[in-house]
């Protein structure tokens, strides 16, 4: 057995045999010609040739993978029809009176040069594009195609290095992995591999040779290795890994794009919580319908000082557009407690939990809090973003945030800054806030239960103290009366009612949560298909029968 | 003529995309158009031109317009920067 270790850039297991893919050694003639014009024409033959061939790769590409990664071979065609570039293969062939190949091999030279010299990776990268776009010339110009795999069966692709055109050119069916011994993890490749959900590995320590055909191999694309000819022991492992995988794909495949629905018609809004911008990968990837739970405090934690509005707003900026439509609630600062911040110098205190955090901060520091809630009102041009605020025990407290809102929206529009409707609710974490939920759904336009802080106040039970363990109690009835009281109120004033604490992921519960009437569910992006696989196996009608059979013959439930 | 100066707020800087995206928007204009970072200035309508600036978050890029519908351009390529860059 070898052992080759890469960069991965897509986790996943793939199991097979390898095939090599070798490009044929394009040599490069120095011919003298006597007629530059026809050879010209030679040039701009073959470049509109390759101009209809990158067409014809955007439309495969869009079908495949998506508008974004296309956009590549849009970008291609653009520099193929470049004037920089056009002027200089021209100028070669009629200064020097030598072949259009000629010509075209020294230009792309001199352009992939300009960006190898570039200071930044992903420019660097490029020169992986002008490469393949001069092949493709080179290509036609020899009347031959462009390097295809020929594989009838599905196998591990092991190439010196890919182009984009040639990864997308491959037939989906017959490939299980990539492995390069070149190209890096920002090449268009490796972000098509990521698109394809197939594992790959870039920058490979490994001997290409015509001999590893054939040879078994396991690709193993959370480490990063590289199996030749792997032992008994590795392949089980491996392949236990690799049906643990498939299971995960199977249910992502079943369940995704499919509503959140019971099978009686009640449907449910399921949405992911978020706590890093990077976390959107996850979001989308487990296809929640939204985000439920925006943590914007990760913005303060991993900064050095007060994140300025302009930051602020292009991390809400992005996270929206990738939502492309479907909502996002940002919960505003939520810092105190046992998130701490260097620069906010909160002082010490007796009881943090109890104490100086979220709301109560933004209430006093408004400055602080009117800088989040312009980042979050400009940002709402770009998707469909809802805020809410944390740690809400008073309409009082409602009504000041409210009125600090108003004047937020009046400087911007004294400013002519757009910004859109954005939905206002609140967290329910506390047992005031519960006691007053009648009051408080009047003023705002959503709840959301935040179960962790709201079971830990009403049972009185420090959750970070594992003595405590023996009497603490997820599912204690009082949490969940809490729980329906509030979506009966929000109910009552024509508003809606979700929950995002750790308690919403809680799969025992999901049927009584659909059965209390709550609207929404936010979830780490991981529980999403899990819950919608139980909804959509629930009848609610059936679920409250059986339940009213249990309660009449005594048997105590919540 | 008229001319904009415009500060890079996108992670990235001018990437691919956005580049072929510029050289779509520049070109559907007849005026001439500029771009450029420091002193070098090149074509807007050329994308390895825009590309080799190597523009970066934060860094500044000037740009300038002439010809017939240089307002027109103006007012696209602002708002284009604006919505990407």
């Amino acid at each position: 057995m070898q052992v080759c270790c890469g960069k991965s850039v897509f986790g996943g297991i793939a199991i097979g045999k390898i095939c090599v893919f070798s490009k044929k050694e394009k040599q490069i003639k120095r011919i003298k010609i006597e007629n530059p014009e026809k050879e010209i024409e030679r040039y701009a033959d073959a470049t509109q040739k390759a101009s209809e061939q990158l067409a014809g790769l955007y439309e495969k590409a869009l079908k495949e993978v998506g508008e974004a990664n296309a956009a590549i071979f849009e970008i291609h065609q653009m520099m193929l029809e470049d004037e920089d570039y056009t002027d200089s293969v021209k100028n070669i062939i009629t200064s020097q009176k030598v072949n259009a190949e000629y010509a075209i091999g020294v230009t792309a030279d001199n352009f992939a040069n300009m960006f190898s010299a570039m200071e930044d990776d992903y420019m660097r990268a490029r020169a992986a594009d002008v490469k393949d776009i001069s092949e493709r010339l080179l290509s036609i110009l020899e009347g031959n195609g462009m390097d295809m795999l020929e594989a009838d069966e599905p196998v591990i692709i092991l190439a010196d290095d890919l182009a984009p055109s040639e990864t997308v050119q491959m037939d989906k069916d017959n490939i299980l992995s990539f492995v390069t011994v070149h190209g890096s993890v920002n090449s268009h490749t490796a972000i098509l591999a990521r698109t394809m959900s197939i594992p790959a590995l870039v920058s490979t320590r490994l001997e290409l040779s015509e001999e590893l055909n054939g040879r078994n191999a396991i690709v193993d694309g959370f480490e990063g290795i590289l199996y030749l000819d792997p032992d008994e022991a590795i392949m089980q492992k491996m392949q236990q890994r690799k049906s643990e995988e498939d299971e995960k794909k199977k249910l992502l495949l079943d369940l995704k794009g499919k509503e959140d629905v019971t099978l009686d018609g009640h449907k449910l809004m399921l949405y992911a919580n978020i706590g890093n911008a990077k976390d959107l990968a996850l979001v989308l990837k487990n296809d929640a319908n939204g985000i439920g739970l925006f943590r914007s405090e990760f913005i303060y934690l991993e900064s050095k000082d007060y994140p300025t509005e302009n930051e602020q707003f292009q991390i809400y900026k992005s996270v929206a557009e990738t939502m492309a439509g479907k909502r996002v609630i940002i919960r505003t600062l939520d810092i105190g407690a046992d998130k701490k911040v260097d620069y906010f110098s909160l002082e010490p205190e007796e009881n943090p939990a109890l104490g100086y955090r979220a709301i109560r901060i933004c209430l006093t520091q408004t400055d602080i809090f009117k800088t989040q809630l312009r980042a979050i009102l400009r940002a709402s041009v770009y998707g469909n973003i809802a805020i809410m605020y944390p740690m809400i025990t008073s309409v009082g407290e409602v009504r000041q945030i409210k009125q600090i809102m108003e004047e937020v929206k009046k400087e911007l529009d004294e400013q002519q800054i757009a910004y859109g409707e954005v939905m206002q609710g609140i967290m329910v974490e506390t047992p005031a806030a519960v006691m007053v939920s009648d009051e408080l759904a009047r003023e705002v336009d959503f709840f959301s239960i935040g179960t962790n802080d709201l079971t830990q106040y009403t049972l009185a039970i420090d959750r970070q103290n594992p003595k405590l363990d023996a009497f603490y109690d997820a599912h204690h009835p009082a949490v969940l009366k809490m729980i329906r009281m509030v979506v009966e109120n929000a109910h009552k004033a024509g508003i809606w009612a979700g929950i995002c604490g750790e308690l919403g992921a809680d799969t025992e519960l999901t049927q009584e949560f659909l059965d209390m009437g709550v609207d929404e569910l936010s979830v780490s992006p991981g529980r999403v298909l899990p819950i919608r696989k139980i909804v959509r196996e629930t009848d609610l009608a059936k679920y409250r029968e059986k339940k009213n059979n249990i309660l009449q013959r005594g048997v105590t439930s919540c | 003529m008229k001319t904009l100066s415009y500060t890079i707020t996108d992670e990235q800087g001018i990437h691919a995309r956005p580049a072929g995206e510029l050289v779509k928007v520049a070109k559907s204009f007849t005026c001439e158009i500029k771009i450029g970072k420091g002193e070098t200035m090149v074509d807007a309508k050329k994308i390895f031109g825009i590309m080799g600036l190597g523009a970066k978050k934060g860094e500044v890029v000037n740009l300038s317009f002439s010809g017939d519908d240089e307002e027109q351009a103006f007012t696209a390529v602002e708002e284009f920067l604006k919505n990407n860059l």
